[in-house]
């Protein structure tokens, strides 16, 4: 099933025609941008465009930032500062990619739990799906390597903690934490490294970013009633469908204008909110920070990585069973990444024939739990580690497996669910009534 | 040298707990600066009051490496005028190896006197921290339950921690492996090896400003604050270009999305 049926790029005049049959890029542009779009969608539909906007914005003031940065563990610190004091417009490049990572996750999370609300990642969307996931994982790095460079304290214990993770794993740990840091420690091997690839890193997720899009516009895109664009024939697609140039364009556009309202209030006015005082002193490797906290939007990992200690009865089970290879410390790094690896199996441990958690009825609520989780683990990723936050870390993480390797499962089976609509037409419809009944044509799209 | 190991160890350890664990530890009072909030810009009299403590008190033991000294010309800093600017940086001694390194010139190979163009020295008496982002380093303000909500109200809470710090000695003293330890009830862990550095009326301004210990603290904390950040008037201004033109954008936006839609949703 090559995508929904529409009409295609056919050159008129010579010079388009001499093009086309050399280099079909118009042809391609044009059918990207004229994909036909489910008229249903709702404002979670506009992250996309938000992150590839992000991603653009990253990658700009990124280039811009190399151009005055000193990767050198005696100069970046100094260089950094040199950018906000010395450099036209040096602390709002700076100020505008320190947030830009922030609005980067806040704008990943909420695309990422649109999906998983709304089943995007269900057949016949796993690889985009999947390949979403790689992008998230490649953001992680990306932020987290990013992070490192300013060479302030929670950069240099971040990375040693970070790095350390690594150090976890039985055997040859020892060896990929060295290879890593290009050392014994966090040093100047390790911030030249790190800052290769953080400036590698982007293209590689723009890389992914096309092929997203390209796996989506095969499948075309999901919508909140989860029924699937009828595609027998052009004009019963145009009935589901509206052109994504402009109707989407210009509605995404609005959503991007209200955000970079928020984004630039923050930017100006409190850019420092979201950040870490103590990354203001310079990195020390001789005094250890009281608490090691990373970034926000690694905090509802973190609490995961750090829930598994001795004294659950799990990680001593594994301990035994595996003749103590899977330490306490192995444990939380297996949990850490196990917590992505799970989100990515959703499309294959939803049981669930209905696509969307809109006619869900038992669904809905363990979703909302989820969210909440979420939250939680957010919250105590940044408290020290002593109760009751240990307690409440372990539940959070319990609850997050348990939503994708329990309940996910088992709904399918036991939830009865609630009748969705035969078309998207039909939804759309009930939202915006027909005027005239007897001329249903009345709402055509003019494309 | 056992001595000043141990010293340094103190000093240390100190240092590094202040930023985050500072949370029910240390008392940090909420003091009203004319940079809070959004509309809120640097006094420049208050950062020039605040440029003469750091002068003749806090220099003695504490750097500004990071600000160039020029910036004390600046628009939203202290804003003194080229000439009285040019006058500080020549007050600098020349032949002051052993504070002052700043004053050798490598290329050179020759002391020479400080120019506009160079750093505030980095002075690092007996382990002193470098103030020039102190203020950005240390957060007054971390609650309700470790969210940090109430820095949008508060601020971070910076410079509040600094004018805190100076004003929050009690006079307790006590010894601990040789080192003095003063009591301080705005320091995390309540005894910090800094001496009272401000009693009140330690300098006098010209224009007879109060110069109590809170208001040298506070002038202080002020000028530490342009120091940690120099660009926030800037800064601010753009945030209000940016809002106001985004918003007008969004405006105009939504109107166009609500006039493109219409007939899809039947509202024409």
């Amino acid at each position: 099933m090559a995508g929904i049926p529409h009409d295609h790029y056919e050159p008129s005049g010579k010079g388009e025609k001499w093009l086309h049959s050399r280099l079909p890029i118009v042809g391609l542009l044009y059918d990207t941008l004229m994909l036909p779009t489910p008229k249903n969608l709702n404002w979670m539909w506009i992250w996309g465009i938000v992150l590839t906007f992000t991603l653009v914005l990253q990658i700009v003031t990124g280039i811009a930032l190399v151009m005055h940065y000193t990767p050198d563990a005696d100069l970046a610190f100094a260089s950094v500062e040199h950018i906000m004091r010395n450099v036209n417009g040096g602390w709002a490049l700076r100020y505008v990619h320190m947030n830009g990572a922030s609005l980067f996750f806040i704008a990943v999370y909420a695309h990422i739990f649109r999906g998983l609300y709304y089943g995007s990642y269900k057949a016949p969307r796993e690889i985009t799906w999947i390949i979403g996931m790689l992008i998230y994982l490649l953001m992680m790095g990306t932020a987290f390597m990013g992070y490192v460079l300013p060479w302030g304290q929670m950069s240099f214990w971040g990375a040693t903690v970070i790095t350390g993770l690594f150090g976890a794993i039985p055997g040859i740990g020892e060896a990929i934490q060295t290879w890593l840091l290009g050392g014994p420690a966090v040093d100047n091997a390790t911030l030249t490294r790190f800052f290769s690839l953080h400036y590698l890193m982007p293209f590689l997720i723009l890389g992914l970013v096309i092929v997203h899009i390209w796996a989506f516009h095969t499948t075309g895109n999901n919508n909140p009633t989860g029924v699937e664009v009828r595609r027998a024939s052009k004009e019963e697609a145009e009935k589901d469908t509206v052109p994504f140039w402009p109707y989407f364009v210009i509605k995404d556009l609005v959503a991007l204008a209200i955000i970079m309202i928020g984004f630039f209030a923050i930017v100006g006015f409190m850019p420092n909110y979201l950040g870490h005082p103590d990354n203001y002193i310079e990195a020390n490797p001789l005094v250890t920070p009281a608490h090691i906290v990373p970034e926000w939007y690694f905090l509802p990992f973190y609490a995961i990585l750090r829930a598994f200690t001795d004294e659950v009865w799990i990680v001593q089970l594994a301990g035994f069973v595996t003749g103590g290879i899977i330490d306490a410390k192995f444990f939380g790094v297996l949990a850490m990444f196990g917590a992505i690896a799970v989100m990515a199996l959703a499309p294959w441990l939803d049981t669930s024939s209905v696509r969307s958690g809109r006619y869900r009825p038992m669904f809905k609520w363990w979703f909302a739990i989820l969210i909440v989780d979420f939250f939680v683990l957010m919250w105590v990723g940044a408290m020290p580690a002593e109760e009751p936050f240990n307690t409440i870390s372990l539940i959070a993480s319990a609850y997050w497996f348990a939503y994708f390797l329990v309940i996910l499962p088992l709904l399918g089976v036991i939830e009865k669910p609630l009748p969705q609509p035969a078309t998207i037409e039909e939804d759309f419809d009930a939202h915006y009534p027909v005027k005239e009944k007897a001329d249903g044509s009345a709402a055509a799209p003019a494309e | 040298m056992l001595k000043k190991l141990s010293l340094a160890t103190v000093l240390v350890a100190g240092l590094a707990a202040p930023a985050f664990a500072a949370g029910g530890d240390g008392y940090t009072k909420d003091y009203a600066f004319s940079f809070e909030g959004v509309f809120g810009t640097y006094d420049q009299n208050q950062l020039q009051r605040g440029l003469k403590v750091y002068t003749e008190v806090c220099s003695g033991c504490h750097g500004l490496k990071f600000v160039p000294m020029r910036t004390l010309a600046d628009e939203g800093g202290p804003a003194l005028p080229e000439d009285q600017m040019k006058a500080y940086v020549a007050q600098f001694p020349i032949n002051d190896e052993g504070a002052n390194m700043h004053l050798y010139d490598a290329e050179l190979d020759e002391l020479r006197a400080l120019k506009p163009t160079d750093h505030f020295p980095a002075v690092n008496s007996l382990g002193a921290p470098d103030l020039s982002l102190m203020a950005k380093a240390r957060a007054g303000f971390h609650g309700p339950y470790g969210l940090g909500i109430n820095q949008l109200t508060k601020g971070i809470g910076g410079a509040e921690y600094v004018a805190s710090l100076l004003t929050g000695y009690t006079g307790e003293e006590k010894e601990e492996a040789g080192v003095t330890l003063y009591e301080n009830k705005a320091f995390p862990g309540g005894w910090i090896s800094m001496a009272p550095p401000l009693y009140g009326e330690d300098v006098e301004f010209d224009d007879g400003h109060s110069n109590s210990l809170e208001d040298e603290a506070k002038d202080l904390a002020a000028f530490l604050m342009w120091t940690a950040e120099p660009k926030m008037d800037a800064r601010k201004a753009t945030g209000f270009v940016a809002v106001f033109f985004l918003t007008v954008l969004s405006v105009l936006l939504y109107l166009t999305n609500k006039r493109i839609w219409a007939p899809i949703k039947r509202k024409v």
